[in-house]
């Protein structure tokens, strides 16, 4: 069913409305469990709409297994999603920090508002983001470490290939994620493929894991597939490598990929004089899970982040 | 007067990226004064071009105090500025938002560190601020209570108002927040305009600065009296929003003084022309930001009162 979140005149003949898909069995669900799988927070991300397409579909077509009740917001911004806008248009607001919002605030604030409060009490919370467009990421759960202790074991159905633990930075407490998990309702970012496209193998990877965990959750009494053990990490085994110049970035190597400490993962070029700006070496034995995309860098542009083995 | 660069990245088909500075007196670094940050923010680079002219003008006259410098940097993002865009051109990171900056990091963290490092270091730390929500203010001095906030201070500017925030989790990568970290007295200023220019609120703001100059003994010029501030808490402000969206036609300018149910904006139709709705003031109160675009959402706030008399603000 169908259902508004938040609805919201616009200044000019539309109506703003934020929905949901709301699949639960038939007749009471009264205690049964919830989950709530919302993506789109940032217009510029598009990987989660093929989870949400998969999901609704399955389930739909299964609906005999489903023991709980599938909450699926798929556009969290509309208006972002349709402008090609990373953050709320008009605004120049990135609503990822407007969370727990405020209903006596500005428009953005009002919209986080109402979503926080439309999702707060449910028993687990999927939060799926893209990247953007710069870079390419393979399927990954992102907890602050916080959280760690209670989401690492609910991450690990997943069905990603990596969870990271990462420190707790102040400008990260106005996320979704991060404002739900601290009202007491468990929330996992999830994060893969790059902004504006689709990867077809994440989207279903990732639904076969949402499947995984509902089942874990006693929402789902259908078979599901076997799921992929994550390698866990922290921050202090991720390095980071950045431009050392503004150039074009040309990659060498493919992405989730081993690589050696001195190996050639790229260079920086100047198309009008033809000269290699910078030679880019890996700093350790590892893996690449993030990996440039957009070839256009300047000087300190994120070129790749290795998960140091 | 010495003109510095403070920051320099070179870029691949575009000039060099170059942070300016304008460097007055010697000495004690006393005050660092900082424009515009974001792309749109041409009142801020007007106001502190009309600054350097002013303490060029009084350097001449030998009115800068004998072992103090000032330091006056007009804009801090000249690549947005020059293509018309509010963040940095390729990733839409805002610079406001990177402070203390990453040396080894991301660009605008880059951009960040450059700039603080040069600056963290003054007594007194000025930013010419705009706000993320289009809209007018009641020139003011912000200030954000970290603990290291100085309200004394911030009075001397003379500006009508100092209004003290609570900063939230999003602020704690702004110049200002960091500034206070690092012990220096950092004051955001506020004028009424950020995308056009607005010469005689640029004019009051220019007078708090070198009144305030005055006051700490940098400059030896005595200019123009100015307010005795009042300090008010960012919680007691009366938030109006509207219901209706449509065609938003203000009925009162900022500093305006209004009585409890008086028109402040009305919200029209945007295609038959009538009134959905009107704007009124909950309370007696003096008008300290409002609205201004001429369309509007609903369900956003578009006028915010400073309460007068008995007016005790409900809160739940
Ligand atoms: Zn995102």
């Amino acid at each position: 069913m169908i259902q508004d979140v938040v609805s919201l005149r616009l200044p000019v003949d539309e109506d703003l409305r934020i929905v949901k898909n709301r699949i639960a069995p038939e007749g009471s669900t009264e205690g049964m469990k919830r989950i709530c799988i919302v993506t789109g927070t940032h217009g510029d991300e598009l990987e989660g709409q093929l989870v949400c397409f998969e999901l609704n579909r399955f389930i739909q077509a299964n609906i005999g297994h489903l023991k709980g009740i599938v909450d699926i917001y798929p556009a969290l911004n509309p208006l972002g999603i349709d402008s090609i806008t990373r953050g709320v248009p008009g605004f120049d607001l990135d609503m990822n920090r407007t969370f727990p919002g405020n209903l006596q605030g500005s428009m953005p604030e009002y919209i986080a508002a109402k979503i926080f409060e439309d999702i707060r009490g449910a028993d687990v919370c999927i939060d799926i983001h893209a990247s953007n467009i710069f870079l390419r990421e393979i399927p990954q759960v992102r907890i602050n470490e916080l959280t760690a202790e209670e989401l690492v074991p609910l991450a690990k159905h997943l069905n990603v290939d990596f969870i990271w633990v990462h420190s707790a930075a102040t400008v990260l407490e106005s996320t979704l994620a991060y404002s739900l998990n601290m009202a007491g309702t468990r929330t996992l970012v999830a994060e893969m493929g790059v902004g504006m496209r689709l990867t077809r193998e994440y989207g279903t990877q990732l639904s076969m894991g949402i499947l995984a965990l509902m089942a874990h959750l006693g929402i789902w009494d259908g078979s599901v597939p076997e799921v992929r053990e994550p390698i866990v990490s922290v921050d202090g085994k991720v390095e980071f490598i950045n431009a050392a110049k503004g150039g074009i970035f040309v990659s060498h190597i493919e992405h989730w990929k081993d690589v050696r400490k001195g190996e050639h993962l790229g260079d920086i070029v100047s198309p009008l004089t033809g000269e290699i700006l910078s030679e880019i070496l890996s700093p350790c034995d590892g893996l690449v899970f993030t990996l440039r995309e957009y070839p256009v860098v300047d000087e300190g542009s994120l070129i790749a982040r290795i998960l140091r083995m | 007067m010495e003109r510095i660069t403070v920051y320099e990245l070179e870029s691949m088909y575009r000039d060099s990226f170059r942070i300016t500075g304008f460097r007055f007196g010697e000495g004690e670094k006393t005050m660092c004064i900082v424009g515009s940050m974001r792309g749109n923010e041409v009142q801020q680079l007007y106001c502190c071009s009309q600054l350097v002219n002013r303490l060029k003008s009084l350097e001449a006259r030998g009115h800068i105090a004998e072992g103090r410098s000032i330091t006056v940097i007009p804009c801090v993002n000249p690549y947005s500025m020059n293509i018309g865009k509010r963040f940095w051109p390729t990733d839409n990171s805002d610079i406001n938002r990177m402070f203390p900056g990453y040396d080894l990091g991301e660009t605008t963290q880059r951009i960040a560190d450059g700039l603080f490092r040069e600056i963290s270091d003054y007594r007194y730390g000025v930013q010419f601020a705009s706000y993320h929500t289009p809209g007018r203010f009641t020139p003011h001095v912000r200030m954000m209570r970290t603990g290291f906030e100085s309200v004394e201070d911030a009075k001397s500017f003379g500006l009508p108002y100092v209004l003290i925030v609570d900063p939230v989790p999003f602020d704690s990568g702004t110049l200002n927040y960091n500034w206070q970290i690092w012990e220096t007295k950092a004051f955001s200023l506020y004028t009424p305009e950020t995308t056009r220019i607005d010469r005689i609120s640029a004019t009051r703001v220019i007078n708090s600065v070198t009144r305030f100059l005055t006051r700490i003994g940098a400059i030896t010029y005595h200019g123009r009296a100015g307010h005795q501030s009042d300090v008010i808490e960012e919680d007691h402000l009366i938030s109006i929003q509207t219901p209706e969206a449509g065609i938003f036609e203000p009925m009162t300018e900022v500093e305006a003084q209004v009585s409890e149910g008086d028109l402040i904006a009305r919200v029209l139709d945007p295609y038959e022309g009538d009134v959905r709705c009107e704007i009124r003031a909950v309370c007696d109160g003096v008008v300290f930001f409002r609205h201004s675009d001429p369309l509007v959402y609903a369900d956003t706030v578009v006028c915010r009162l400073i309460p007068l008399g008995e007016f005790k603000p409900l809160r739940g």
